[in-house]
This record gives structure tokens, C-alpha cells and sequence, in this order.
């Protein structure tokens, strides 16, 4: 047996030092896209071109191929406009509002981390504030704020910030006792001991903080933007579906689903950037 | 007035079935310079007794005084070379000794700290390794940076909590070697936690025997009369060595033999 698995490993090794990157990589890229296709099919026969009801996927290319796949930066005015700039709006508003998150959620959660009596007092209350859905905010938050554009911020803020603030806590209630020690017996700074000591062990909680966040704020914006109007990838999706645009809702979705997988590499790409690899 | 004096240091430990003894009035002198072990069956109180010194515990009754003052809180005049390194892992080598020497010598001009760290680095041969990451380190260069962090800022008191416990055996020789060198060079006064005998009689001017807990003893103080420079061979080939031995591993085994073993 042991000698088997050993040959087995040998023979592993073997191969991946040949040339075999690009089939490594084929090995990963070949099943999703033929699950894909087989999905398309699949989808294909049960929408044949003429049913009523969702189209298939060839009548989608067919309803929006000119101009909403073959070009995204097309600007006729208005909210006509193509799927990039749509996209595009509702990023910069997920920016802004996260920007905020970030600020208000990694500032507040190292308060409340490093301090009892605060996390007693606050966390009860945080923990029902987090699980409000994000657009039950938005019509107190157009009241208050009387701006379709600030309403949207305040929603994003509203929904990353949650995530930010409990891991960030999270993650200064949990620096080791080792590394609390070194600070008793050096006598560090307590400007030492934040940046040495605290926001390195706590990074790896914010960044999981972030990258739910980030998840969450795509998730509001769509809704958000629906019920605002304007320019913005929610909005549009809205627009079309009240004419009756199924085909383009359909693109959209995928720029959706392809822009928040990306928003979320990106935050994971940043994070193991900045998080230090080797830990313990 | 000696150096370092424990002195009838009691603690004990509220628990569900009411207070629990854990160190029943300890006394011990310790010169200034002197080479201490500390030796005794797991959970006997050995690392309270000695985070009292340091000053991470505080004792029940008692009291703990270095020259002639109290201890109540840390500080880097007891500094501590902890079992599991207490290394920060996002910090190199170097960075690690330096976060020490920059908090306790801030009047220091920046090229002298970075002597220092230099200095203790070269100390422990880790130069070549200064700006690698605890996690790209073995063990005992890890151990190696950690004793190099506490002699850099000029302790008063090294305390070590078994310091060579998780490490192999050539490299606990290795260390235990550059221990006595550098304290031979520093003069610097030594407490040790170990549970290893014959590192206790290469190493130590005294051993102190701790009995078993709860309410755990100074069983007995073993004096361990080698000259220095110590030659291990030679020491462990004496009579004294086989004598000391026989007896601290009576005293262990036999005396105070661990109920659970």
C-alpha cells in the first residue's frame, strides 16, 4: 500500500514538471464551460424560438445583439445607455457607500473590539440592526436624506457596514494573548501596539469583513437602483422589464453575476496582498 | 537584602468547589548573576510562580521584590523567553528585536538601536537570517530570535519558561551552550523552567525542586557545585553529576511521584 501511494506521488511529480501547465489549467477551464453549454442546451429545448414566456438563449443574442452585447459604451442620451456605463454608475455608487462602510465599520469595530463595556452595550444592538434587509432602509433613507443619489450611498453604507464592524471587532477580541503579552513586558506605545500589533492580527478578520461586504453592497445597489431610477445596471433591468425586454434583463443578469464575482477576486486579490502570509 | 526575594508567596484560585491552593508560601533568595532552574511535575505552579517575577500573576499573599521593589506589573527589566516564542509572525527577525529595543531605549539614536539589534542578531547567529519571518524560521532559530529580543534590551532578570522544550535535541544542546555563553557575557540573573534534569545540571547555580500541587512546596534547593566554564562531558561523567542526578530523579520519581502517571 505504502509503497504504491509513493510511486503514485513520484509519478505525479513527474508529470506536472513537463509540460503540463497548459493541461493543469484545461483540467479547471474545460468542466465549468462544458456544464455551460450543457445548460445552454438544455435551456435552448425548453425556450425553442416562438414559445412564449423566457426566450431561449439564441433569441436572446438574436433580441440584443445590436447594441447591447456587441457594444457596451453606446451613449444615446439619457438612460439609454450601454451595459458598460450602466455597470459603471452602479459601481461608483457601490464605492462611494463602501468607502463609508469601510471607514465607519473598521473604526468603529477596533473601538468596540478593544473595549468591554462598549461591545456589551453596542453588540445586542448591532445584532438586530444587521439583519434589517437593505432596501427596508431606503424609504427612511430618502425621507431623511431627500436625495435619490445620497439614498443610494446611505443603502450601500448601511448594508457593507454590518459585516466591517462584527469581524473587525471580532478580530481584536481575538489577538492572542501571546502577542497582548509582548506588549505588557516591552511596555510598547499604544501607537506601537496598534499598528505592530493590532491592525496586523486583525487584518485577516477585516478583510472577511470586506469581502462580504462588497457581496452584500452589489446585492443592494440592484435593488436599490430599481426603486431610485437613473442611470445604473438596477434601474435598467427595471426599464426593461416594464418593456417587456426580457432578452436585455438577461444580458444584464450576466454582467451582474460577472461583475460581483469580480468586485469579490478583487478584495480577495487586495487582501492576500496586504495580509502577511506567514502567520504562526 | 539579596537581589531578587520571594518571599511567603502564596496563590490561590477562586474555583466552583471553593478556593483552590496552587503555591503555598514560597520563599526564595536569588544573587544577583545567578543562574536558577526550576524543576517539578506538570502543573505544580512552577510557571505562577515564576509569571509572579515577571509580573504577569500577582500572588495572593507574599510578595515578590528585585532590589527592593515590589514587583505588581510587567516590565522589560524581567524580560521573558516564552515557550512557544511569542514572536509577532508578520515582523522579520530583525523587526522583531528592533520593536524591543525601539520601545525600551527610546532616547537611543537610530543607528545605535540598529547596533543593538545587529549586535544581538550576530549573538545568536541569525545575522544571515535577520530579515526572514518567523514562519520561514525552524524552531530553534525562532527560539534563537526570541532570546536575542530579550538580552538586547538588558534585562535584569531573564526568565525562561522551558525555552527548549519543543526543540530537538542537538539544537537544545546547541542553545543551552549559547545560553551560558551569553550569560557568562551578560551577568545577567537566570530563571529557568525546564523538565529536563540534565539540562538543569549543565546549566543552573541552583535547583529548585518544586513539590506536587495543589498547594505545591519548595521541596528542596539542590546546589550544584561544578566549575565554570561547565564541560558537559566532563560534568556528566563525575560522580557529583550521578549523585545530583539519582537524587533529583528520586526526589521526583519516588518522593513526589505524579498520582496520575
Amino acid at each position: 500500500m505504502a509503497t504504491s501511494t509513493s510511486k503514485l506521488i513520484i509519478k505525479q511529480r513527474r508529470q506536472g514538471n513537463s509540460n503540463t501547465w497548459i493541461q493543469s489549467q484545461l483540467k479547471k477551464i474545460v468542466p465549468p464551460l462544458a456544464a455551460l453549454a450543457v445548460l445552454l442546451v438544455i435551456w435552448q429545448i425548453l425556450c425553442p424560438p416562438g414559445s412564449q414566456g423566457l426566450p431561449g438563449p439564441i433569441q436572446i443574442v438574436q433580441g440584443a445583439w445590436d447594441p447591447f452585447i456587441i457594444n457596451p459604451f453606446f451613449d444615446n442620451g439619457g438612460n439609454s445607455k450601454g451595459l458598460a456605463i450602466q455597470i459603471w454608475a452602479s459601481l461608483q455608487r457601490v464605492f462611494v457607500g463602501f468607502f463609508f462602510s469601510i471607514v465607519v465599520g473598521v473604526g468603529l469595530g477596533i473601538l468596540i473590539g478593544s473595549n468591554k463595556v462598549i461591545y456589551r452595550a453596542l453588540d445586542p444592538l448591532f445584532q438586530i440592526l444587521r439583519t434589517i434587509p437593505p432596501l427596508a432602509w431606503l424609504p427612511l433613507s430618502l425621507a431623511a436624506l431627500k436625495d435619490n443619489g445620497a439614498a443610494a450611498y446611505f443603502v450601500i453604507f448601511i448594508t457593507a457596514v454590518w459585516p466591517i464592524l462584527i469581524n473587525t471587532t471580532v478580530g481584536v477580541q481575538q489577538i492572542p494573548q501571546d502577542y497582548v503579552n509582548v506588549k505588557r513586558v516591552l511596555k510598547l506605545s499604544n501607537k506601537t501596539y496598534f499598528f505592530k500589533i493590532l491592525i496586523p492580527s486583525a487584518l485577516p478578520y477585516i478583510f472577511t469583513g470586506l469581502r462580504i461586504g462588497i457581496g452584500l453592497s452589489w446585492l443592494a445597489i440592484i435593488a436599490a437602483e430599481m426603486l431610485i431610477g437613473g442611470v445604473g445596471i438596477g434601474f435598467f433591468i427595471w426599464d426593461s422589464y416594464n418593456n417587456a425586454n426580457l432578452d436585455r434583463i438577461i444580458v444584464a443578469l450576466f454582467y451582474v453575476g460577472v461583475v460581483g464575482y469580480l468586485l469579490d477576486l478583487l478584495v480577495l486579490f487586495i487582501g492576500s496582498k496586504i495580509v502577511a502570509e506567514d502567520r504562526k | 537584602m539579596s537581589f531578587l526575594t520571594i518571599d511567603r508567596v502564596t496563590k490561590v484560585y477562586p474555583t466552583a468547589n471553593g478556593p483552590a491552593t496552587i503555591l503555598d508560601g514560597i520563599d526564595l533568595s536569588v544573587n544577583e548573576g545567578e543562574f536558577i532552574c526550576l524543576i517539578g511535575h506538570s502543573g505544580c505552579g512552577k510557571s505562577t510562580l515564576l509569571n509572579m517575577v515577571s509580573g504577569f500573576n500577582t500572588p495572593t499573599s507574599g510578595t515578590v521584590t528585585l532590589q527592593g521593589n515590589q514587583i505588581i506589573e510587567p516590565g522589560p527589566d524581567r524580560m521573558m523567553v516564552f515557550q512557544n516564542y511569542c514572536l509577532l509572525p508578520w515582523l522579520t527577525a530583525y523587526d522583531n528585536v528592533y520593536l524591543a529595543v525601539d520601545s525600551v531605549y527610546p532616547a537611543h539614536t537610530e543607528a545605535q538601536k540598529k547596533a543593538i539589534v545587529r549586535e544581538h542578531l550576530e549573538m545568536v547567529g541569525l545575522t544571515e537570517s535577520a530579515s526572514k519571518k518567523p514562519g520561514q524560521l525552524s524552531g530553534g532559530m525562532k527560539q534563537r530570535v526570541a532570546i536575542a529580543r530579550a538580552l538586547a534590551i538588558k534585562p535584569q532578570v531573564l526568565i525562561l519558561d522551558e525555552p527548549f522544550g519543543a526543540l530537538d535535541a542537538i539544537t537544545k544542546e546547541e542553545l543551552q551552550d549559547e545560553l551560558l555563553t551569553i550569560w557568562t557575557e551578560h551577568k545577567v540573573t537566570v530563571l529557568m523552567i525546564t523538565h529536563d534534569i540534565d539540562e538543569a545540571l549543565y546549566l543552573a547555580d541552583r535547583l529548585v525542586m518544586m513539590t506536587n500541587g495543589p498547594a505545591a512546596k519548595i521541596g528542596e534547593v539542590l546546589d550544584i557545585p561544578f566549575d565554570r566554564p561547565r564541560d558537559r562531558e566532563e560534568i556528566m561523567a563525575s560522580n557529583t553529576y550521578i549523585e545530583l542526578r539519582n537524587y533529583a530523579l528520586d526526589f521526583l520519581f519516588n518522593r513526589y511521584a505524579h498520582l496520575d502517571d
